[in-house]
C-alpha cells in the first residue's frame, strides 16, 4: 500500500511539474506573444489610468490627467477641447491615441529613454509612475484667433510659424471635435461618440490626421512660387526677364488651351515681368517657364521645398506623397501642374514650410511644436533646438522671391494682407475644384526684410468672393496680432 | 517503519515559528495592498489582521492540546495561503464591495469548524463508524442543488449552489470529503475481497465484474454531476479521487487503466452530447479565434484575459496592487491564480504552487506514516484531491487543460470551498498526529461498532503488499 501511496504522490508531483511548465510558458516564454496580441489592451490601459503628463500651452494645460475612479486612477481631459483637438489628438481606451497623445506617448507616460533615470527613482521610492509634461511652442492667443477666423461650418486650416526657428505658433483647423468624448472611461459612450463624430465630413478619427492640417489639397497659385524658384535656379531667368503672357496658351495638336485668370489685370499685357506675373497671378507666364525648363527642373525644386517628403513634425501628420509630377506628365499636364492644379497635392503645413523657407533665406527649418519637456518635478528634460531640414533655394533667390511677394501685397491681388507700417510678403492661390468652388489660399510672412511670422491659410470649397474674404484679410489680422505683441 | 525506531517529537514550537512567518506573509500582503490604496493601517486593517492571527494561534493551541504530534508544516502552509487569498480578494474589491470581509468571516467559520473536528473527533478512525452515513450524506449533498426550493438555480451555467437564507452554498465541496470517507472505509474493509479475485490479461490483473461495483458507482456519480449539475471540474475531481483511492487500496494499476479509460470515454461522449462540455473544450483549443473569444457563453474571453494578465506580470510581477487583475472576469475566485500571477509574477506564483505542493506532500507523508488502512486511504485521497483540484484550476487558467469551475483551495473567494478545505486540513492534521505520534495500541474508545474489529487488521507494517 505504501508503494501505491508513493506512486500517487509521484503522479501528483508530475501534475504539478506540468503546472510549473505551463506557468513558465505563459509568464515568460510566451509572454511577449501574449502582450503583442491585438486583443490585449493592457499596454494602453497601463498608461490609460496612469498620471500622464500634461500638454501645456502658454502655462495652461490643454490635455491633462485628473484623478479618476478607484478602478481607473486618472482620467484624461481636454480643457479647451475643440480649439486644441488638432494638436492634442485623443487618448482612448479602445481607439488608441492620435496627435501629440500618440507621438509623445512615451514621454507623456514617462517611459521614454530620456526619463529612464526618473523611472529608476520611482521604482525605489515606490511612487506611482508619472509622465513628463510637454510645453508647446503654440501661442494661445494666436491659436484662438486663428481658430476663430475660420467660420463655423467652413472647412479650413491656418498654420502660423516662426520661419527662423520652425516653431509653430498656431495650427488650427475646422471642423474640430471634442476629444473628451473619445477619452471617456465609459466604453459604451466612447463607442457611440466615435461613430457619431466619424460621420462629420472633414473629421477622420481613424488616421493620424488632425483635421484639415493633414489634408491633401490642390495648392493653386501658391505653387507658382516653386516654379519661380525653379526658373531663377535654372539660370535661364533673372529678375528682369520678360515672360510671354498670352490670354490663352495653346498646345500643339490638341484643342486644350490654358487661360489666364479673367478677373485680374493679366489681360492688360502680352508679356509680363516676374513681378507682374506674381502680383496678378497670371497663369500663362509660368506655364511657358515650365514648358521651357521641363518637368524635371520643376519636380526637383518641389522636392527641395519638401513636397512629397516627410515634414518631420511632431504630430507626424500625413503629407502628400510624391511631388505631383509623375514621369509621364504631358505638356498640358505640366502646364497645369506648375500652377498648382492637376495632380499636385499638398498639406497646408507643407505650404507653410515652403513659405518659411523663402522667408528664412532659402533654409527650411524643421517644424516644431514642442518647446520643453519637463519632468514631474518641473526639471527640464529636453528642449529641442531649432533644426535645419534642408536648403530649398539660394539666399539670393529667396530674397528675390520675397521682393516679388512683397509687391504682390503692396501692389497686387494679395493686398488684403497688408499691414500698415509693415512690409508684408504674400501670395494667394485659388485652386479650382471643378464644381465652381475653389480651395482658397494665402501664404506669406512679415516683416519682409526681417521675417518674424509666416501665415498660411487654406479654405476649402469656397466661391471666389468668400475665399478672398477668408484668406488675405485674415492673414492681416494674424500678422498684426503677432507683430504687435 | 521508521517512526517506530525514533522517539516521536511534537514539533509544536516549529509550527508556532512557521505560523508567525505565515501570518506575516498574509498580513504583510494585506498591508501592501492597503498601502497602495492609501488607507493602510486603519482600524479595519488591525481588526482583520488580529482576527486572523488570533484564529491561527487558537488553532495552534488546540493542536498542542489535542494533536500535539500533528505535522507542524500543514497549518502554517494553509494559514499562509489563506492569508494571501484574503489580501488578494481585499485588493480586488471595488469600492463598496465586501468580498474581502466576507471571505474573512468564512475563514473564521471554517477554522472554527476544523478546530471542532479536531476537538470532538479526537481520532480519525472514529469516522469508520460513519461510512454508510457518509455515503448517504454525499448523495444528499449532491442532490440538494437539484431540489427545487433549496436549489439556487443555475448560476453561470452550473447547478451546484443551494440557498441558505441570504447566502449560497456549494454542497459538492463537502461531498468531496464525505465521499472520501466512504471510499476509504469501504475500500479498507473490502480490500482483500477486491484483491483476491480477478482475471489476468497481459501484465494487468483486471477485477471481477461484480467487484467493479464501487467503480461503477463512482463513475455514475461523476457522470451524474456532469450531466445534472453541469460541473465538469467536480466530476473530474470525484472520479480522480476515487481512482487514486482504489489504486492505493489494491496497488493494482489496472484500476487506473480502467478509470482513465472510463473518464476519457465519458469525457469524449460528454463533449459531443453536452454543449457545456463541448464549449469548454472549444474555448480551450480555439481560445484565440475571433469567434470563440467573442462568444458570450462558453467563450474564451475569460481565459484569454487571464493569460494577458499573467503575461503582463512576467517574471517578477507588477507588484501587489499595481497590476490590473480586475480586467479578468472572476478575478477573485475562478481566476485568482491569474491575479496572483499578474501581481506577484512567475516567482510569486511558483511560491504559491510550491506551497500547495508541500501541503499535499505532507498529506501523503501522513498517509505513509499512519498505521491503519482507513487513515492511509483517507489521507492519500484527500491529499490527492487537493493536488488534483489545484491542477485542474491552475491548468485551466494557464490553458494547459480546459478551464472548469473549480475553486483554488484556500485562495479563491467562496465560503463552501474554504469550509471544505479547512475540514480536510483538520482531518490531515489528525491523521498526521496518528502517524507521527507514539504507537497507540489501545483499541478505539467505546468499541461497540461492528467495524472496530477491522481496525486491528494487520496492515503493511506487518505484511507489506
Amino acid at each position: 500500500m505504501n508503494q501505491a501511496i508513493r506512486n500517487s504522490w509521484v503522479a501528483a508531483i508530475a501534475l504539478f511539474a506540468l503546472l510549473f511548465g505551463a506557468i513558465s510558458y505563459v509568464q515568460v516564454v510566451g509572454a511577449d506573444d501574449l502582450k503583442a496580441n491585438a486583443w490585449n489592451n493592457r499596454a494602453i490601459l497601463q498608461d490609460y489610468c496612469n498620471d500622464r503628463g500634461a500638454i501645456i500651452v502658454g502655462g495652461n494645460p490643454v490635455a491633462e490627467s485628473v484623478p479618476g475612479t478607484e478602478q481607473c486612477g486618472f482620467q484624461r481631459t481636454y480643457p479647451q477641447p475643440e480649439l486644441y483637438a488638432g494638436l492634442t489628438g485623443y487618448f482612448s481606451q479602445n481607439y488608441g491615441a492620435t496627435g501629440l497623445e500618440q507621438s509623445m506617448r512615451d514621454q507623456l507616460a514617462g517611459s521614454s529613454d530620456q526619463q529612464f533615470l526618473d523611472r529608476v527613482g520611482q521604482l525605489f521610492l515606490g511612487s506611482q509612475p508619472k509622465g513628463a509634461s510637454v510645453e508647446l511652442t503654440v501661442d494661445p492667443a494666436i491659436q484662438k484667433l486663428a481658430y476663430d477666423l475660420i467660420p463655423d461650418g467652413q472647412r479650413g486650416s491656418i498654420v502660423v510659424t516662426n520661419p527662423k526657428t520652425g516653431a509653430i505658433l498656431a495650427m488650427a483647423s475646422k471642423p474640430s471635435y471634442n476629444p473628451n468624448l473619445i477619452a471617456t472611461q465609459d466604453p459604451t459612450a466612447e463607442a457611440a461618440n466615435y461613430t457619431e463624430l466619424n460621420k462629420v465630413p472633414g473629421i477622420n478619427l481613424n488616421q493620424n490626421v488632425s483635421g484639415p492640417t493633414g489634408e491633401m489639397l490642390a495648392p493653386g497659385s501658391v505653387f507658382k512660387l516653386v516654379t519661380t524658384a525653379a526658373a531663377l535656379n535654372s539660370g535661364k531667368y533673372n529678375k528682369d526677364s520678360e515672360l510671354p503672357n498670352p490670354a490663352q496658351m495653346p498646345f500643339p495638336g490638341i484643342a486644350y488651351t490654358l487661360p489666364n485668370y479673367a478677373g485680374g489685370n493679366c489681360y492688360t499685357r502680352n508679356t509680363a515681368s516676374f513681378a507682374f506675373a506674381l502680383q496678378q497671378s497670371c497663369n500663362t507666364p509660368f506655364a511657358s517657364i515650365a514648358l521651357d525648363l521641363g518637368r524635371d527642373a520643376i519636380a526637383e525644386q518641389a522636392t527641395k521645398f519638401g513636397f512629397g517628403q516627410d515634414v518631420g513634425d511632431q504630430l507626424k501628420l500625413a503629407y502628400a506623397k510624391g511631388n505631383g509630377f509623375p514621369d509621364d506628365l504631358d505638356a498640358p499636364g505640366l502646364a497645369q501642374s506648375v500652377i498648382g492644379q492637376k495632380d499636385v497635392r499638398v498639406t497646408p503645413l507643407q505650404i507653410a514650410m515652403m513659405t518659411a523657407a523663402i522667408a528664412n533665406n532659402g533654409v527650411q527649418m524643421k517644424p516644431s511644436l514642442v518647446k520643453t519637456l519637463r519632468s514631474p518635478d518641473l526639471r527640464v528634460i529636453d528642449e529641442p533646438k531649432p533644426e535645419t531640414l534642408r536648403t530649398s533655394t539660394s539666399p539670393e533667390i529667396a530674397k528675390q522671391i520675397t521682393e516679388w511677394m512683397a509687391s504682390a501685397v503692396s501692389q497686387g491681388i494679395a493686398g488684403g494682407a497688408g499691414v500698415p507700417g509693415v512690409q508684408v510678403a504674400g501670395k494667394t492661390g485659388t485652386a479650382e475644384l471643378g464644381n465652381g468652388l475653389n480651395n482658397s489660399w494665402f501664404t506669406g510672412f512679415a516683416p519682409a526684410n526681417n521675417p518674424q511670422v509666416s501665415v498660411t491659410i487654406a479654405m476649402e470649397g469656397v466661391d471666389i468672393t468668400t475665399g478672398a474674404k477668408l484668406t488675405s484679410p485674415n492673414a492681416k489680422k494674424i500678422f498684426e496680432a503677432v507683430l504687435n505683441k | 517503519m521508521t517512526q517506530l525506531s525514533t522517539i516521536p517529537k511534537p514539533r509544536r514550537n516549529v509550527e508556532l515559528l512557521l505560523l508567525l512567518l505565515a501570518l506575516s506573509v498574509g498580513i504583510g500582503a494585506n498591508m501592501l495592498v492597503g498601502v497602495d490604496k492609501e488607507k493602510a493601517f486603519d482600524s479595519d486593517f488591525w481588526f482583520q489582521s488580529s482576527l486572523l492571527a488570533v484564529a491561527a494561534l487558537a488553532f495552534h493551541v488546540v493542536l498542542r492540546i489535542r494533536a500535539k504530534y500533528a505535522d507542524p508544516v500543514i497549518l502554517p502552509l494553509v494559514v499562509g495561503l489563506n492569508g494571501l487569498g484574503l489580501a488578494m480578494i481585499h485588493r480586488l474589491d471595488a469600492p463598496g464591495d465586501d468580498t474581502g470581509n466576507n471571505q474573512l468571516r468564512w475563514t473564521l467559520i471554517a477554522m472554527a469548524v476544523a478546530i471542532a473536528v479536531i476537538w470532538f473527533l479526537k481520532d480519525h478512525r472514529t469516522l469508520r463508524r460513519f461510512i454508510y452515513i457518509s455515503l448517504a450524506v454525499s448523495a444528499l449533498l449532491l442532490i440538494l442543488p437539484l431540489v427545487p426550493g433549496i436549489s439556487a438555480g443555475e448560476i453561470l451555467g452550473a447547478r451546484v449552489w443551494i440557498r441558505l437564507g441570504p447566502m449560497t452554498f456549494q454542497p459538492g465541496e463537502i461531498a468531496k470529503i464525505t465521499l472520501a470517507i466512504f471510499f476509504a472505509g469501504y475500500l479498507s474493509s473490502n480490500r482483500d475481497l477486491i484483491l483476491l479475485a480477478g482475471r489476468k490479461i497481459g501484465p494487468l490483473q483486471f477485477p471481477r465484474f461484480k467487484d467493479m461495483g464501487p467503480m461503477i458507482t463512482a463513475w455514475l456519480v461523476s457522470i451524474g454531476v456532469l450531466i445534472f449539475q453541469r460541473d465538469l471540474g467536480s466530476s473530474v475531481l470525484f472520479f480522480g479521487l476515487f481512482i487514486v483511492m482504489i489504486y492505493v487500496a489494491t496497488s493494482r494499476i489496472s484500476w487506473v487503466v480502467i478509470g482513465v479509460a472510463l473518464i476519457l470515454g465519458g469525457g469524449f461522449v460528454a463533449s459531443k452530447v453536452f454543449s457545456h462540455v463541448g464549449l469548454r473544450i472549444d474555448g480551450w483549443l480555439n481560445a484565440f479565434t475571433e469567434e470563440v473569444y467573442g462568444r458570450q457563453f462558453g467563450g474564451s474571453y475569460q481565459i484569454v484575459e487571464g493569460l494577458f494578465g499573467m503575461a503582463s506580470g512576467g517574471l517578477v510581477g507588477t507588484g501587489l496592487g499595481q497590476g490590473r487583475p480586475n480586467l479578468v472576469p472572476f478575478a477573485n475566485s475562478d481566476m485568482i491564480i491569474a491575479s496572483l500571477g499578474e501581481e506577484l509574477g512567475l516567482i510569486g506564483l511558483f511560491a504559491v504552487v510550491m506551497m500547495y505542493l508541500l501541503l499535499f506532500t505532507r498529506g501523503f507523508r501522513a498517509a505513509l506514516g499512519t498505521r491503519d488502512a482507513f487513515g492511509k486511504l483517507l489521507a492519500c485521497g484527500l491529499s490527492f484531491a487537493v493536488a488534483l483540484q489545484c491542477f485542474v484550476v491552475i491548468g485551466g487558467v494557464t490553458r494547459l487543460i480546459p478551464l472548469t469551475g473549480l475553486t483554488t483551495p484556500f485562495l479563491a473567494a467562496g465560503g463552501s470551498s474554504l469550509l471544505a478545505n479547512w475540514i480536510i486540513v483538520g482531518l490531515l492534521l489528525m491523521i498526521s498526529h496518528a502517524a507521527r505520534g507514539p504507537v497507540d495500541t489501545t483499541p478505539l474508545p467505546a468499541g461497540n461498532e461492528p467495524a472496530a474489529e477491522s481496525s486491528n487488521k494487520p496492515t503493511e507494517a506487518v505484511k507489506p503488499l
